[in-house]
C-alpha cells in the first residue's frame, strides 16, 4: 500500500502544491492530472523518494519510504520522463542491465517477447540512438511488461506514442490494476479508458 | 557448491546487481572505445612532452620522472571524470540507479571501480614503457607501479565524489578540476615520494623506510577513501538529482 499524507512541495520561491495527500491499495490506479508547471514530476519524485517533501511524508506497507528503502524500492518502477536508455546499448539489453539492477533477473525470452509485443521487433539489436522518441517509448514500455504487480510511477508514459502503442498502454495498465498492482502516471490524455481515480493539483495549490 | 554462510541472499543479489551493472557499463565502454583511449593517450604526450621540452640532458629527466609520471597520471584521471555519471545523468539511467533495491553506496562503488579498470588500470600498465622512456632507473620500477597501484583507485574515489557534486552544474567540467585537485594532493605527495625515493636508493628493496613509509601512506589514503568515498558519492548524486 503506498500512502502519502501532507506532502508540500516547494520548487525555488514556488509552492508547487501543499496538504496533498492520497492512498493507492492493491489495483488503483491514479492519475495526476495538471498544467504545464504545476508540479506532476516533482509528485512523481516525492513519491518514489528522489527528492524529499518540504512537509508531510510517504509511507510504503505502512512505514515511511526512507526506512524500508530496499523493500520499496524491490517493488517500484519508476519511468522518468527521460528514459533511461542508454544509446549505444541495444533495447534489449537495456532491459536486460535495469531487470538485474532491480532484482529480478529477466530471462532473455521474456524481454525479447516483452519488446516484440510492443512491436519493436525489427529492432531489438539496434542501438537505441537510432530508434525515434516514439520507439524509445516502446521499449520502456516494454520494460514494465517485465516488472508486473507492485507500484508504477509513469511520468508521462504516452508522450511521443502513436495510437496503436497507446492501446497497448491502456491493456498494460488495466492487466496492472487486474493482477492486484498499482500505477500511478501523469497524461494530459485519458489513459486506462477511465478506470483510473483523478488527482487534480490544482486542488491542492 | 553452497555459498558460505555469512553472505546473506541480499549481498548475493547486490553482488549478482553490480556484476551486471559492470558488464553493461563495459559493453557500453567497449562501444566507445575510441573515447575511452584518450585519456591514455594523454598520459603518453604529456610525458614525451616533457622528454622534448627538458632537453638531451638524460639526467635532468631521469630525475623528474618520477614527477612527470605521477603529475600526467593525475591529469589523466581527472579527463576520464566527466565520464563516470554524465552519460547516465542524461539519459536518467541513474536515478534508476538510486531506485534499485540494492545498496546505493555499493552500486555507487561499481561506478568508480568501472572508472578505475578504464583510466587507472592502463595508467599503470603504460607506466612502464614511460618510465623507459623518461629513463627512471630500473630499480625504481617496483615502487612506481606500487605507487599507481595503490594512488590512482584512491584518484577516482575522491574524483568520483567531485564528478557526482559537478553533475548539475553548468561548466563542470573546470569546476570539477578545481575541486578535485586539491584533494588530491597527498596522493601525489606520497605517490611521487615513494618513487623518488626508490630511485635515490641504490637497487630494488634499498632505501627501506624511505620508501615503504610513503607507500604505506597511500595505503592508508585508499583505505580512508574507500570508506568515505561512497557514502559522499551517493549523497552528492542524491543533491545532484534533486
Amino acid at each position: 500500500m503506498l500512502e502519502a499524507s501532507g506532502l508540500e512541495c516547494v520548487r525555488g520561491q514556488r509552492r508547487l502544491f501543499s496538504g496533498l495527500s492520497c492512498k493507492l491499495e492493491g489495483g488503483d490506479l491514479l492519475h495526476i492530472r495538471g498544467e504545464n508547471g504545476s508540479g506532476k514530476t516533482s509528485l512523481l519524485r516525492l513519491l518514489c523518494g528522489l527528492s524529499l517533501p518540504e512537509a508531510g511524508e510517504v509511507r510504503w506497507g505502512g512505514a515511511p519510504i526512507g526506512k524500508n528503502r530496499a523493500d520499496f524500492h524491490r517493488a517500484l518502477v519508476y519511468i522518468g520522463h527521460r528514459d533511461a536508455l542508454n544509446g549505444d546499448l541495444s533495447a534489449l539489453e537495456n532491459l536486460r542491465a535495469a531487470c538485474a539492477l532491480a532484482g529480478r533477473a529477466a530471462p532473455d525470452l521474456d524481454a525479447r517477447a516483452a519488446l516484440r509485443r510492443m512491436g519493436l521487433g525489427g529492432c531489438l539489436h539496434l542501438p537505441c540512438r537510432a530508434l525515434s522518441a516514439g520507439q524509445r517509448r516502446r521499449a520502456a514500455i516494454a520494460g514494465l511488461l517485465l516488472r508486473p504487480g507492485g507500484v508504477w510511477l509513469l511520468d508521462e508514459p504516452a508522450a511521443a506514442l502513436d495510437d496503436s502503442a497507446l492501446r497497448q498502454l491502456d491493456e498494460i495498465l488495466a492487466a496492472q490494476a487486474a493482477s492486484g498492482g498499482m500505477a500511478v502516471f501523469t497524461s494530459h490524455r485519458e489513459l486506462a479508458a477511465g478506470r483510473a481515480r483523478q488527482l487534480r493539483l490544482a486542488d491542492f495549490t | 557448491m553452497s555459498a558460505p554462510a555469512s553472505f546473506s541472499p541480499g549481498a548475493s543479489a547486490a553482488c549478482a546487481a553490480c556484476a551486471a551493472l559492470l558488464r553493461r557499463d563495459l559493453s557500453v565502454a567497449w562501444r566507445r572505445r575510441g573515447e575511452i583511449l584518450q585519456p591514455l593517450l594523454f598520459f603518453v604526450i604529456v610525458a614525451a612532452l616533457f622528454a622534448f621540452a627538458a632537453g638531451p640532458d638524460a639526467a635532468l629527466l631521469a630525475e623528474v620522472a618520477a614527477a612527470v609520471i605521477w603529475v600526467g597520471a593525475l591529469l589523466a584521471t581527472l579527463l576520464a571524470l566527466p565520464r563516470v555519471f554524465a552519460d547516465d545523468y542524461r539519459d536518467g539511467a541513474l536515478e534508476q540507479l538510486l531506485l534499485s533495491p540494492h545498496p546505493p553506496t555499493v552500486l555507487a562503488l561499481t561506478k568508480t571501480l568501472l572508472h578505475w579498470l578504464l583510466s587507472g588500470a592502463p595508467l599503470v600498465l603504460s607506466a612502464p614503457l614511460l618510465a623507459e622512456m623518461l629513463g627512471l632507473p630500473r630499480h625504481a620500477w617496483p615502487a612506481l607501479l606500487a605507487s599507481l597501484l595503490l594512488g590512482t583507485p584512491a584518484l577516482s574515489l575522491v574524483g568520483a565524489v567531485g564528478a557526482a557534486l559537478t553533475l548539475a552544474a553548468r561548466g563542470g567540467g573546470a569546476l570539477l578540476a578545481l575541486l578535485v585537485l586539491p584533494l588530491t594532493l597527498p596522493v601525489l605527495i606520497f605517490g611521487a615520494g615513494a618513487v623518488n625515493a626508490a630511485a635515490a636508493a641504490g637497487g630494488i628493496g634499498d632505501g627501506g623506510d624511505l620508501v615503504a613509509a610513503p607507500l604505506l601512506w597511500l595505503g592508508a589514503l585508499l583505505l580512508l577513501a574507500l570508506a568515505f568515498a561512497p557514502l559522499t558519492i551517493v549523497a552528492a548524486l542524491r543533491a545532484s538529482l534533486n
